[in-house]
C-alpha cells in the first residue's frame, strides 16, 4: 500500500527518531512510504490556544497537501485528532463549506499509526524485538478523541522480550496540554509529578505513548529528575527487530541520563 | 413584575454574586498547590467518588441510550424556551403560584428580599442552592437585615466556617472531619466541647443545631433541580432530608431557579432522575426527592414564589456553540474526574461554577473578557466530555472560548508569525534550521525567558536533534 506519512512538526522538529521509526516499519511490512514535502503542521496549537484564524490557513495547507492520497498516517494521536475533530470545525466557523467537506474527506482518511496497524493491515505483531521493562501511558487524544483502545496494548504485548507492565492511574491527563504547561505551569507540573510517581512505580526502564508532546513533557519531567526511565515513542519499539535493534538513539530525550545501574539502552537485561 | 425578553442577551452583571473572582487562574491555583492538605482531601474525596459513581454506573445497561435522551431533550428544550417558560408560568399560576422573572442578579436579590420583608420575616431557612450562591443572595438578604441559615450539612459547614463554596455538590470537599469538629467547636452555639470527628456525632450535631430553625422560620428559600413545564411541577433532590424539611414546614417557599432548569413534560424527569445520582454522589437513586406544584390549602406552604433567573443564560444560548452548557444538570461528575480541578480545588476557579462545566459556563455568563483566564484552566484531556450524563461537548466549548478571549499582544503575534512561517515550507525549513532552541535556551532550557521558564522551572527541554526528519528524508 502507497502511505503518505504525516510527520506532525513536533515529530519533525523535535523527535524525527520516532518519525524515521515509522517510515522504517512501515517498509518493513512491505508498503510505500512517500513524504508529502509541502507539508507543515495542522494547526492544532493554534486552534487549541484560541487562534482559530491563523490555523485556517494550515488548515488549508493540510487539506491541499494531503488530499491526492488514498491513506495518510501519523505517529500521532493528538495531530490525528485534530484532523479529524477540529479542522472541519474551523473551515466552517471561517463559512467555507466546501474546505470544510474536503477536511472530512481526509480526515476519514487519516490514520494513527496504531490504527493503521490494527485496523487497516490488520497486523498486531510486526516482527518487533524490544528487550526492556515497558509502561505505556495511553495519552488523552489517543484515549477519548480517537478511542484507539487497546491497540497500542496488543501491538506491545507482541513484541518479543518486551516486558509490559501497567501503569497505575493510566487514563490520568500528564498535564501537558500543548500551552496548557506555560500557561498553567504549576498546575501542569503538579499533574505531571503524580504521573511520573506512577512511571516510577511500574520499575519499567521505558515509558512509552503515541504522541511524541506528551512524551517530550514526561521525559522533560523525568530528566529533570535524572530517574533513569527513558521516553520512548511507540514507533521506536515497533521498529526495533533484532537484526536493527533501537539502540541509544532511540531516547527522545538526548539529554537524558540513564540510571548508573542501568544496562546500556540498547542491550538486554 | 417585570418580564425578561429571551431575544436580548445581556451579561451577569459586576459587583453582586459570585461568578467573578479576584484573581486569574493560574495565581489562585498557584496557592491552592502549595496547600499540601487541601491536595490530599481532594484527591481522596474525588477518588472516591470516582470509584463509587463509577461502579454504579456501570449497573446500568442502557447508560448510553439514557446520555443521548437527556441530551436530545436537553437540545429540544434550548431551541424552544421561551414557549416553555411561559407554558411552565401558565401552569404554576393555575396551580396557586406566583411567578417572578429575573433578568439579573440584582433583579433576583430584590425580588427575594421583598417577598420575605412582605411575609414579615427576618429569618429564612435555605435549601443548598447553587442559583441563590450564583446571584449572592445570602449576602444580599444580610444586607437587607434578614438571616439566612444554610440547611445543607455541607453548606452549613461553609457558612459557619466563613468560607466559600469548592465543590458544586459538596460545597465543603476542601475540609477533612477534623476540620469540620473544629468549626463547630467554634461557630455552633452549643455543640458538645468533647465532640468526636466521627460523620454520625458531626451529622447529629447539626441536626440538633439546625431543629430549632425548622420549627421556627416561616420562610424558606429553594433552588430546584428540575421544573417540569407540563405541569408546573417543581423538583429538588438532596441526600440529606433537610432539604423536604425547608420545602414542607414553613408559610411561605420562594424558589429561585435558572431559566434553563425547565424540561417539557412530566416523562421527561424520567431520564434525568436516572441519570443524576449515578453521575453525582454515586447512589442508585436520591435519597429524597421532593417534588411540590404551587399551593395545596391546609398542606404545605400557603404560599409559593418561582422565581425565574436569567443572569446571563440569555447571552448564552444566543451562542450556538456554548449553549449547550446550559444543558448541564450540576452533577459535578466533570469536576470529579478533572485532573485540574484535582489538585486546584474549586476556590481556583473564582467562580461558584467550580471545574469543567464552569470554566466554560462562568465566562459565559459573565462575558468572556471577565473571567479570560477561565477557558484555559485545562488540558482538553476530554475526561469531563466522557463523565458528563447529558453529554455536553466542555472540550469543544473550551476551544470554542479560547477564540474569543482576549489575548495578549506578544502571543498573538507570535501565533501569527508561526502560522505564517508554517504556510511556507521554505522559511518552516530555514526555522527548523535556526531552531537551535538550546542554544537560546541555555542547557535543557533553563535560560528561557518567561513564560516559557514555566514549563522549563519543572522539566528539561530536549536538545533539538542533529537533524530534521525532513532533512534525513531528503538525504536518504
Ligand atoms: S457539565 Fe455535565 S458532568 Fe458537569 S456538572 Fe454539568 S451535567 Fe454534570
Amino acid at each position: 500500500m502507497r502511505v503518505a506519512l504525516f510527520v506532525t512538526c513536533l515529530a519533525d522538529t523535535m523527535v524525527p527518531q520516532a518519525a524515521v521509526a515509522t517510515v522504517r516499519l512501515l517498509e518493513r511490512l512491505g508498503h510505500e512510504v512517500v513524504f508529502p514535502e509541502d507539508q507543515t503542521c495542522c494547526g492544532q496549537m493554534h486552534v487549541n490556544t484560541g487562534y482559530p484564524d491563523d490555523a485556517l490557513r494550515l488548515v488549508r495547507r493540510h487539506v491541499r497537501v494531503f488530499a491526492p492520497y488514498d491513506v495518510v498516517v501519523a505517529p500521532s494521536g493528538s495531530c490525528v485528532g485534530s484532523v479529524r475533530h477540529q479542522h472541519a470545525m474551523v473551515a466552517r466557523r471561517a463559512g467555507d463549506e466546501r474546505l470544510a467537506v474536503r477536511a472530512e474527506d481526509v480526515a476519514s482518511r487519516t490514520y494513527e499509526l496504531s490504527e493503521f496497524l490494527v485496523d487497516v493491515l490488520g497486523v498486531t505483531d510486526v516482527g518487533a524485538y524490544y528487550p526492556h521493562r515497558v509502561t505505556y501511558h495511553p495519552t488523552c487524544h489517543s484515549l477519548r478523541m480517537l478511542r484507539v483502545g487497546d491497540r497500542p496494548l496488543r501491538l506491545l504485548r507482541a513484541v518479543r522480550g518486551l516486558d509490559l507492565v501497567e501503569l497505575p492511574e493510566a487514563e490520568q491527563c500528564c498535564g501537558f496540554g500543548g500551552t496548557f504547561a506555560v500557561k498553567n505551569a504549576d498546575t501542569s507540573t503538579a499533574m505531571l509529578a503524580d504521573k511520573m510517581r506512577n512511571v516510577l512505580t511500574t520499575r519499567a526502564d521505558v515509558c512509552t505513548a503515541g504522541d511524541a508532546s506528551c512524551l517530550m513533557h514526561i521525559g522533560g519531567g523525568l530528566s529533570r529528575l535524572r530517574a533513569g526511565v527513558r521516553t520512548v515513542h511507540l514507533a521506536e519499539i515497533l521498529a526495533s527487530t533484532e537484526a536493527e535493534p533501537a539502540g541509544g538513539a532511540v531516547a527522545t530525550m538526548p539529554g537524558v541520563p540513564c540510571r548508573p545501574d542501568a544496562p546500556n539502552p540498547g542491550g538486554t537485561r | 413584575m417585570t418580564r425578561t425578553f429571551l431575544g436580548m442577551p445581556a451579561t451577569a452583571p459586576p459587583g453582586v454574586g459570585h461568578l467573578r473572582g479576584d484573581e486569574p487562574f493560574p495565581a489562585a491555583a498557584r496557592r491552592a498547590l502549595s496547600d499540601a492538605q487541601l491536595r490530599r482531601n481532594l484527591g481522596h474525596a474525588t477518588a472516591t467518588i470516582r470509584a463509587r459513581s463509577g461502579a454504579v454506573i456501570d449497573e446500568v445497561p442502557d447508560w448510553p441510550q439514557l446520555r443521548a435522551a437527556a441530551r436530545a431533550v436537553k437540545t429540544d428544550t434550548m431551541a424552544r424556551l421561551p414557549e416553555l417558560l411561559e407554558q411552565l408560568e401558565t401552569a404554576v399560576t393555575r396551580a396557586g403560584g406566583t411567578v417572578h422573572w429575573a433578568a439579573d442578579a440584582v433583579e433576583a436579590n430584590r425580588i427575594v428580599t421583598d417577598l420575605v420583608r412582605a411575609a414579615g420575616a427576618d429569618r429564612v431557612m435555605k435549601v443548598k442552592s447553587m442559583a441563590t450562591q450564583e446571584i449572592g443572595l445570602n449576602e444580599a438578604l444580610a444586607a437587607a437585615g434578614i438571616e439566612p441559615v444554610e440547611t445543607d450539612l455541607a453548606e452549613l459547614i461553609v457558612q459557619l466556617g466563613d468560607d466559600r463554596p469548592s465543590h458544586i455538590l459538596v460545597p465543603a470537599i476542601h475540609r477533612n472531619r477534623a476540620e469540620i469538629r473544629e468549626i463547630f467547636l467554634r461557630a455552633m452555639p452549643g455543640v458538645d466541647p468533647t465532640i468526636s470527628d466521627e460523620p454520625a456525632a458531626l451529622a447529629a450535631a447539626a441536626r440538633r443545631h439546625l431543629r430549632e430553625t425548622f420549627l421556627s422560620t416561616r420562610v424558606a428559600v429553594s433552588g430546584a433541580n428540575f421544573a417540569v413545564a407540563e405541569t408546573g411541577a417543581l423538583a429538588v433532590v438532596e441526600s440529606e432530608g433537610n432539604g423536604r424539611m425547608c420545602l414542607t414546614l414553613p408559610e411561605t417557599l420562594i424558589t429561585v431557579m435558572g431559566i434553563e432548569k425547565v424540561v417539557p413534560t412530566w416523562r421527561d424527569l424520567e431520564i434525568f432522575l436516572q441519570l443524576l445520582p449515578r453521575a453525582s454522589t454515586g447512589e442508585r437513586m436520591n435519597p429524597y426527592t421532593s417534588m411540590w406544584t404551587g399551593v395545596t390549602p391546609g398542606d404545605g406552604p400557603q404560599a409559593f414564589h418561582l422565581v425565574l433567573l436569567d443572569n446571563g443564560r440569555s447571552a448564552v444560548l444566543a451562542d450556538p456553540v456554548g449553549r449547550q452548557a446550559l444543558h448541564c444538570i450540576r452533577c459535578s461528575a466533570c469536576l470529579n474526574v478533572c485532573p485540574v480541578y484535582e489538585r486546584t480545588g474549586g476556590h481556583a476557579y473564582g467562580s461558584v461554577y467550580p471545574g469543567p462545566i464552569g470554566a466554560v459556563l462562568s465566562p459565559q455568563l459573565t462575558g468572556v473578557d471577565d473571567n479570560a483566564s477561565l477557558p484555559y484552566a485545562s488540558t482538553l484531556c476530554g475526561a469531563c466530555y466522557d463523565a458528563c450524563p447529558v453529554m455536553i461537548d466542555i472540550p469543544s466549548i473550551l476551544v470554542h472560548l479560547r477564540g474569543q478571549a482576549p489575548h495578549p499582544r506578544a502571543e498573538a503575534t507570535a501565533m501569527a508569525a508561526a502560522a505564517y512561517t508554517m504556510d511556507h515550507p521554505a522559511l518552516y525549513a530555514a526555522a527548523q534550521r535556526a531552531a537551535k532552541l538550546s542554544r537560546l535556551a541555555g542547557p535543557r532550557g533553563r535560560g528561557l525567558p518567561p513564560p516559557l521558564s514555566g514549563w522549563t522551572a519543572s522539566r528539561d527541554l530536549p536538545e533539538p536533534p542533529a537533524e530534521t526528519f525532513r532533512q534525513w528524508w531528503a538525504d536518504r
